[in-house]
């Protein structure tokens, strides 16, 4: 099944989450991820909402997202060229004598090391989900203690010119 | 200076609304105290749930806002099902319930229950009041919103501390929410597209449900179909949108339609359905229903566009305004050789039940109809007295069949009868009940012994969930679990009891005057007709079988 971005704006109400929320359960849609943040008007927020599923359904998703009474706008970025970048926050064991290694790591993926101790390491990552993914999989072999990640966050990309 | 509870009367008036539907509760004293010496008709129930279904049946009587008003907690939770039950069949009320004081929500106080949260999902959108100064343009959006776009229940959760703080009158402005802003227009070239495929049609058929009543659009559908010269079929909440007597009509579709109208369907080769959502009740095997058509959706919400069938011709719009546009662009045709066919189907499947010494459910509706010289607003319950209802009565025009389609809420008939009745006081209004349904929210009979409202209950009593026992009887092997009745009361004596008129009736002879009895009575009456307890409903598709493969045993 196909993988879409829904980018919905909605106001700044209580409840919105829920009736968003509300709405995929209800319907039994299975969503990825959801990411909620302010938009440059404080009274409106952008919702990014990653979910999987054939054309059909996805356009039922924005149909009934599109009813309701505080969303204000939805699109599936997925119909058009869009960039995605998802940030994580990923706690690494550092056995003895191999620090160095995982900071090579962090600086082919261009990470950051946010914090660091004596067993282990706080790294920054953002990017596409693959990047992500392919960041969580070399460090498995050092030992993986937590993974925090947003979810996608995505936008169209600027028109091309002819 | 004013209170909360004043500028939400105030509100409620300025909107047009004439009647509420209410029983108050601790949180909303304050509101009946306005109530008191108010210029607004509230009518006092004796059940939640049936105060939400008096506002329905007010509203799809009417065409306007109904309203209700309940106390928190279990109040707002015995709304439930009225809600749900207006928010299937598209339905506008205003359902206003008292919640406890702002400081207290979220701490499990006593009576409280988070009913926005509760309702999300069973109206078209709800609110919570956390300023008196709010309540003006809360309440006029929340009119707005009910009444366009697909209609639907909106409900306004008040604490009681709003409701008593003093504010300054204010005055709404005008009515502006981005985020809603229904298409009423359909697209120009979509309906030109439609009028080409219309005109081309060889075996048309205009397949009406319940967004046409809605949209107040019964006169263009019949211009529209004598128009173009199409067969009209209806869904159960189409029922009135096209008169049933039309030389066009074939009357109600799916599993309990009439034959006619299910094969008129399946061999289309056009099926033009308006306000209408393609429900499992009408499809039957939905891969294979009107499989050699070409389907034309018009419908206000576009969600609702090719959600169980995949359609060739969207239009989204409001049915009345769409009517207008296309009608001028369709051409009559004759069709001869279709109109036969469906004559002749029409000739060799006819309705019909066996008589025997027994009072026949159909029998009943058909003297009723008579009696009432088919004018009567005819509400129902749930279950084979509602096909029967649907069958037999026959229905001329639009608000003239209640009902609930959606979510078959059994209980709904009686209360939905009274809000009719408020709504048209000259009506005649008759209830047309099951003896398990009416055991819903027969508490009623108390509010319309002591308002006098005239509504007439016709129970067809037969001793069963009668809807129940017939798949029981088809379907699995007669093994009849929990649907006898034993135990019912005499409803005819429990009618006295409330000092409401009671008639029993079983023999065939005594339905007329019974009938009639009960239509020169000024009162409500009650009339418990005990019907042939083995009557079935036929023609019946069995669940999930192609709608053309009835059985038909009467
Ligand atoms: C509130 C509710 N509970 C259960 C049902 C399931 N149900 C559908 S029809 C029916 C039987 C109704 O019995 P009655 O009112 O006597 O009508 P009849 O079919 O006998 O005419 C039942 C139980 C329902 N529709 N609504
Ligand atoms: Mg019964």
């Amino acid at each position: 099944m196909k993988k879409h971005v829904i980018s919905a704006l909605v106001s700044n109400q209580v409840g919105v989450l829920s009736h968003v929320s509300g709405l995929f359960a209800a319907r039994g849609y299975n969503i990825d991820s959801m990411n909620v943040g302010e938009t440059e008007d404080p009274g409106i927020s952008r919702m990014t909402i990653v979910l999987r599923g054939d054309d059909q359904i996805i356009e039922q998703v924005v149909k009934h997202l599109r009813k309701l009474i505080n969303v204000l706008q939805v699109k599936d970025l997925s119909a058009a060229p869009y960039v995605e970048r998802d940030l994580m926050l990923i706690k690494v064991a550092t056995p003895p004598g191999r620090r160095g290694e995982v900071i090579d790591l962090v600086e082919i993926f261009r990470g950051k090391v946010v914090d660091i101790s004596t067993r282990d390491m706080v790294i920054e990552l953002s990017g596409p989900e693959a990047k992500i993914e392919a960041f969580i999989s070399v460090c498995r072999p050092y030992g993986i203690k937590d993974v925090v990640r947003s979810g996608p966050i995505a936008a169209p990309r600027g028109a091309k010119d002819e | 200076m004013k209170t909360g509870a004043q500028l939400l009367i105030d509100s409620l008036q300025a909107i047009g609304i004439e009647v509420l539907f209410g029983i108050p509760g601790g949180v909303v004293i304050p509101i009946f105290d306005v109530l008191y010496d108010a210029d607004l008709k509230s009518v006092l129930m004796r059940h939640e749930q049936a105060a939400a279904h008096a506002a329905d049946g007010y509203a799809r009587a009417s065409g306007k806002l109904g309203c209700c008003l309940a106390t928190s907690g279990p109040g707002a939770t015995n709304l439930v099902t009225g809600i749900a039950t207006a928010n299937f069949d598209s339905v506008p009320i205003l359902a206003i319930t008292g919640q406890v004081r702002r400081d207290l929500i979220g701490n499990d106080a006593f009576q409280e229950a988070d009913i926005t949260g509760i309702t999300r999902g069973i109206t078209k959108h709800n609110y919570l009041v956390r300023n008196a100064e709010d309540i003006p343009r809360i309440i006029r959006e929340a009119a707005y919103v009910a009444t366009t776009g697909r209609q639907g229940p909106v409900l306004v959760d008040i604490p009681v501390d709003v409701s008593t703080s003093q504010v300054e009158d204010v005055v709404p402005g005008e009515v502006k929410i981005p985020g809603y802003q229904p298409t009423i227009e359909g697209n120009q070239r979509q309906i030109e597209r439609a009028a080409e495929a219309i005109n081309a049609a060889e075996r048309p058929v205009f397949y009406v449900g319940g967004g046409a009543i809605a949209s107040n659009a019964a006169a263009e559908v019949k211009a529209f179909a004598e128009a173009a010269h199409l067969p009209v079929t209806t869904t159960l909440m189409g029922l009135g949108a096209f008169p049933e007597d039309h030389p066009q009509a074939l009357r109600m579709l799916g599993m309990h339609g009439t034959p006619v109208a299910n094969y008129a369907v399946m061999s289309s080769d056009l099926l033009i359905a308006l306000g209408a959502r393609f429900d499992d009740r009408i499809t039957g095997k939905i891969t294979e229903f009107a499989e050699h058509a070409k389907i034309i959706h018009i419908d206000i919400d576009p969600a609702s566009i090719g959600k169980s069938v995949p359609v060739d011709l969207p239009v989204v719009g409001d049915a009345k305004q769409v009517l207008n546009e296309l009608t001028p662009l369709v051409e009559y045709r004759e069709r001869k050789e279709w109109f036969d066919q469906i004559a002749h189907w029409a000739e060799n499947h006819k309705l019909s039940y066996q008589k025997n010494d027994k009072v026949k459910p159909q029998y009943v509706i058909e003297q009723l109809r008579e009696v009432t010289n088919g004018d009567a607003i005819i509400c129902t319950e749930v279950g084979q007295n509602q096909m029967w209802a649907a069958q037999w009565y026959g229905f001329k025009r639009p608000r003239q069949f209640i009902s609930s389609g959606g979510l078959g809420t059994m209980g709904y008939g009686f209360p939905a009868a009274i809000g009719a009745q408020l709504a048209c006081p000259d009506a005649t209004v008759v209830d047309i009940a099951g003896d398990g349904s009416i055991q819903m929210n027969i508490q009623e009979l108390a509010t319309v012994a002591r308002d006098n409202i005239p509504v007439k209950i016709a129970i067809m009593n037969n001793g069963f969930l009668g809807m129940v026992r017939q798949w029981q009887e088809h379907f699995y092997n007669r093994r009849y679990s929990h649907s006898s009745l034993n135990g019912n009361p005499d409803f005819a004596r429990l009618a006295e009891a409330y000092g409401v008129l009671g008639i029993t009736v079983d023999q065939p002879d005594q339905v007329r005057d019974a009938l009639e009895k009960a239509m020169e009575t000024d009162g409500p009456v009650v009339l418990d007709f005990h019907v042939d307890p083995n009557e079935n409903v036929f023609p019946i598709v069995p669940p999930g079988e192609r709608i053309d493969r009835m059985i038909d045993l009467a």
